[in-house]
């Protein structure tokens, strides 16, 4: 730097400059490696699930509870975040990050007592995933009503 | 006392830090400035079943440790000044009421114990008293909890974030005692050059530091090389580069004799820590010679 910085634009320039950045491709590919192997297990517990004679909706629903649960249980056995460290999105992105989303505040505040401890603070992480999640689907569902007005019945 | 220029006191008195004392975390244990604290904790929770607990307990041993250590008794100091990170100074408030002393609750977040050093200055060079205990203290779980994210989230952090230390520092400082000595203290201005990034502390610190650093040069009328160390409490790796090449541009060569607290306290390499220590706690482990 040869001259003074004087205004915020120079200074976040010149700090984007200095900043490293995170190593993008080593992270795409550990999370792209986590992510697939995630999937996989969830794979392996569907083809279980329809070997064992259940129909694709109850194998699936299967899947999503096994996954939860292993979820909780790695994030109260302080291992999840270190999963998630190292594959950031790749456990993340799929249900196993919800569940790692809600389980950990759940532990984090539980020194607060229950009710406004755990009770309160349970969804300060995927509060927002659930309020705009829920926002998004009922906005789709108005949109889909407009084009097929033909779905309304009247019971 | 009088004032020096745009923002600097210069004492009249000797205000010597006679005695100091710090506790400090398991990660700070590990880490290679380990040797110079006064006692080095095994887990966070130091038996507590909670993190603030924790913080309380261990800023109320550093103060009672310093008390210890500087062969008085606590009627003999006359007032105290602390603070921490937390909601309401909740770990100092909690951690210091069975201390017959009056106190001061304080909020400079990373300079908190800066603030306190230069107020209790102030009052022992004013005459209004003789000794007086300064403290701050920070915990990494329960800045996390309050200020990021639960510690238990599988997420990532950036290269630029920074690692609050666990663990407290106190100093008393008198007007007994043989050094070292606070001659004058330059208190600094807010300065926010915008930056957005919560998890870049160092970028948005730094500015502030050049410019409080500057002002003092400017007050005194010294040079760097005027001191034989300069330390600045938390501004990480990034933000110790970013420093020294801002003060370079305004014509203050600080390359050779400074460094930031939140640089030595841990190994970056080894520990993880990506830029570095950040917290109340984290100046009180070197030596602030700049106010010397």
């Amino acid at each position: 730097m040869e001259k003074k910085i004087t205004t915020q634009q120079e200074y976040q320039n010149y700090v984007n400059k200095k900043s490293p950045n995170s190593p993008i491709l080593k992270n795409c590919i550990n999370s792209f490696c986590v992510g697939g192997l995630i999937c996989t297990i969830g794979q392996f517990i569907f083809e279980y699930c329809k070997y064992k004679g259940f129909n694709d909706d109850i194998s699936g629903t299967v899947v999503s509870i096994s996954l939860i649960f292993l979820s909780a249980l790695l994030t109260a056995l302080n291992i999840f975040n270190k999963i998630g460290k190292f594959a950031g999105a790749g456990s993340l992105i799929p249900i196993t990050g919800f569940a790692n989303s809600i389980v950990s505040p759940a532990m984090e505040y539980k020194s607060e007592g229950y009710v406004m401890g755990v009770g309160a603070k349970m969804f300060t992480v995927a509060g927002p995933v659930l309020v705009f999640g829920i926002s998004a689907a009922v906005l789709v569902g108005i949109v889909y009503l407009i084009f097929n007005p033909q779905t309304i019945t009247l019971v | 006392m009088k004032k020096v220029g745009n923002q600097t006191i210069m004492f009249d008195n000797s205000i010597s830090i006679l005695e100091t004392a710090s506790i400090v975390g398991p990660k700070e244990s590990n880490g290679p400035l380990a040797k110079y604290f006064d006692k080095c904790l095994e887990d966070e929770f130091w038996g507590e079943d909670s993190w603030e607990k924790a913080e309380s307990k261990i800023i109320k041993e550093t103060v009672n440790l310093s008390i210890t250590k500087s062969n008085l008794s606590a009627d003999a100091i006359d007032y105290c000044f602390a603070g921490d990170l937390l909601n309401q100074c909740i770990s100092s408030s909690f951690g210091l009421r069975d201390l017959p002393i009056p106190f001061f609750g304080i909020f400079g977040a990373c300079s908190t114990f800066v603030e306190a050093l230069s107020l209790g200055s102030v009052f022992i060079d004013g005459g209004a008293a003789t000794n007086i205990i300064c403290a701050a203290s920070s915990h990494f779980c329960s800045a996390e909890k309050q200020f990021r994210f639960p510690l238990e989230l599988g997420n990532q952090r950036p290269p630029t974030s920074q690692w609050t230390v666990t663990g407290s520092g106190s100093a008393v400082i008198s007007t007994n005692g043989n050094g070292p000595f606070i001659t004058s203290i330059t208190t600094g201005q807010i300065i926010d050059m915008g930056i957005k990034d919560a998890n870049n502390m160092g970028a948005a610190m730094a500015p502030a530091f050049v410019n409080t650093l500057v002002s003092h040069f400017k007050d005194t009328g010294r040079a760097p090389n005027y001191y034989d160390g300069i330390f600045s409490g938390d501004l990480g790796c990034i933000g110790k580069e970013i420093s020294v090449e801002m003060a370079l541009a305004e014509g203050y060569d600080i390359k050779n004799n400074y460094n930031d607290c939140g640089v030595l306290i841990f190994d970056k390499e080894k520990q993880d820590t990506h830029s570095g220590g950040s917290g109340c706690a984290c100046l009180r482990n070197s030596i602030f010679r700049l106010f010397i």
